[in-house]
């Protein structure tokens, strides 16, 4: 005889379905029941930030794909035709331009987020290396997006970054050649790099249901970083998180509405109005902001190998994270010595991204070596070694502990331990 | 440990009903109608991004010369993405046309209905059975049983005013929206 589930639900429709397929039961129960500790801040808003973005992302791109056309011989006119002739293509198109920007905001300062309070560590390094899956998937689809306009900027662009692959000895050539579909980048690469750049962001949805699905696993992480005890320690996460989110998700679109509407070639690069030409190189061949650290990383070793390794190394460091980071405590709110070069990390990541934005050479090309040289001694050297030195701040027993006198204590006389590892 | 999780002490407030949970419900159905016509706002540009754009619309209206179309010549030109056939009738396909007893007609329209000027008929080139394109618009092609058009697909015959007279075809061709901007020339749509 057939199971069906027991569904709690009284409309007789809605139990039917989920008796069946219990989705309103797994709605109920990651949405609106989902135990969320009481005291995360603002920064824990930028996950769901993230997700509405991905969506608009899919939504503008949908609607401009019905009107561009992926061949280098009309693509950057097919461009021009939806900023003048289609009803409100000018606004989707720099809301998908703009949206890609504030897509990589909002995950940059949830990454940051998890890198302060210590959400990489266990039982959540599956959820951090997923994380990174999701970036890197981003950043194949911001990189082949960019080249769909065909300006001297996408051409070029997409140039060097499929010439890095020639470093690799032997299988290089053959493998950029693959890549090209040609002998240059030419119309079967832009074709290719058209369907691949639809493909991607419902893959990077359904990695991030994964994401999601792990964090659900452990619950989330707060900025004490101590696990949450019980019922006292939490909220139900509708109405306070969705209210909270929503606010942050509101604030946020203020700011992605000011540089749509009042500045929206601001955070792009002029030479992408000139249409390719594969015989004229741009004076500065530069990719959007968000890629000017790992530019700076590329370009800061003089090996051509080298640099490739360094860049792809700068994001295989953050894979291991989890394994780096030797300190029995989570959060840097208890860690005085990393704390500080936490933000040494923040302040380095902004100078790399400035450095790559400039000439390699000189000054700026020195700095970078130094802001590389930094980036990876904070990953494998500081991390293993300052968790096994660093004398950590006393942590309360318990989140609500700080807040209600004598609160939040299960049991009299528990006291909080320094392993704050499930 | 008792905490509440709404305020109390709202009762005093002017609200519908005058009490706490009635508020609520008030804030909800406000929060819900804004967010219904903010959800509308927002899906318009898209769903509008679908419509015809600019250049589309800039070729609904086009200008025929009909100067090089001499007495019982036919031209065919493309509108909005379909052929539109100009003739120029001559006096005996007018005489052919007037003279058609209209309750024989499937699709009964007199002649004058059918063309502003007697010597021009402007048309829709689509068959209203099935959508083929009629044959009768070079002096070679045969023009049917009734001197206008004859749609090979399944076998319509069109009279010179362009109507319907014999096969399977429901309606009359087509009469496009059309003016004329001096003898010689129209505006078509």
């Amino acid at each position: 005889m057939a199971q069906a589930h027991a569904s709690n639900f009284k409309n007789p429709v809605v139990k039917w379905i989920d008796s069946r397929l219990p989705i309103f039961t797994m709605m109920h129960h990651e949405y609106n029941e989902y135990p969320m500790p009481k005291n995360v801040n603002y920064l824990w808003a930028f996950g769901a930030i993230a997700g509405i973005m991905l969506v608009i992302m899919i939504a503008t791109g949908l609607v401009l794909a019905m009107q561009y056309a992926a061949n280098t011989t009309i693509a950057f006119d097919s461009v021009e035709r939806i900023m003048r002739d289609v009803n409100y293509g000018w606004l989707l198109r720099y809301v998908h331009a703009n949206g890609a920007s504030f897509f990589f905001i909002a995950v940059y300062i949830h990454m940051f987020r998890g890198l302060y309070y210590g959400s990489y560590k266990a039982p959540r390094e599956l959820l951090w290396i997923i994380g990174v899956v999701i970036f890197l998937l981003m950043m194949a689809t911001a990189f082949m997006g960019y080249v769909l306009p065909w300006g001297q900027m996408s051409f070029w662009g997409a140039t060097v970054i499929t010439n890095l692959f020639s470093a690799f000895p032997l299988i290089g050539d053959p493998i950029v050649t693959w890549l090209w579909g040609g002998f240059s980048v030419d119309n079967p690469t832009l074709n290719r790099f058209f369907a691949l750049h639809f493909l991607l962001p419902f893959v990077i949805f359904a990695v991030v249901i994964l994401h999601t699905a792990a964090l659900h696993v452990s619950g989330s992480n707060n900025p004490l970083g101590i696990d949450a005890k019980g019922p006292q320690d939490t909220v139900p996460f509708n109405p306070y998180v969705t209210i909270k989110d929503l606010f942050a998700t509101v604030v946020f679109m203020i700011v992605f509405a000011v540089f749509v509407f009042f500045m929206p070639n601001y955070l792009g690069h002029p030479d992408n109005y000139i249409p390719a030409n594969p015989l004229v190189t741009p004076a500065h061949i530069v990719p959007e902001w968000y890629f000017l650290p790992f530019y700076a990383i590329l370009r800061a070793i003089p090996d051509k190998l080298g640099g490739v390794l360094a860049m792809f190394g700068a994001i295989a460091v953050l894979v291991i994270l989890p394994w780096l980071d030797t300190s029995k405590v989570r959060s840097c709110k208890f860690r005085p010595i990393y704390r500080q070069f936490f933000w040494v990390l923040a302040l380095d990541a902004l100078v790399l991204g400035y450095a790559g934005s400039q000439p390699a050479e000189g000054t700026w090309l020195l700095i970078a070596q130094i802001g590389t040289a930094y980036y990876f001694f904070h990953f494998l050297i500081l991390l293993p070694i300052l968790g096994k030195l660093e004398r950590p701040l006393p942590m309360p027993a318990s989140i609500s502990e700080p807040v209600l006198k004598g609160g939040g204590r299960i049991a009299a006389g528990a006291h909080a331990k320094p392993m704050e590892k499930a | 440990m008792a905490e509440t999780t709404h305020p109390s002490g709202t009762g005093a407030h002017a609200a519908p009903g005058g009490d706490g949970a009635s508020r609520r419900d008030f804030l909800y159905l406000a929060t819900g109608a804004v967010g219904a016509v903010g959800v509308a706002a927002a899906a318009w540009p898209f769903i509008d991004s679908m419509n015809p754009a600019a250049d589309t619309l800039a070729l609904a209206s086009i200008e025929v010369d009909l100067a090089p179309v001499a007495e019982g010549q036919a031209i065919t030109v493309t509108w909005r993405g379909k052929p539109v056939f100009v003739r120029h009738r001559t006096a005996k396909e007018i005489e052919e046309a007037k003279a058609v007893n209209l309750a024989e007609l499937r699709d009964p329209a007199p002649d004058d209905k059918r063309a502003q000027k007697p010597e021009w008929l402007v048309v829709v080139g689509v068959c209203t059975h099935l959508g083929c394109v009629p044959l009768g618009q070079k002096p070679t092609d045969p023009k049917g049983e009734y001197d206008g058009w004859f749609c090979p697909c399944h076998g319509s015959h069109y009279d010179t005013a362009g109507r319907i007279r014999k096969g399977p075809a429901p309606a009359n061709l087509v009469v496009p929206q059309y003016a004329f901007l001096s003898d010689n020339r129209i505006r078509l749509g």
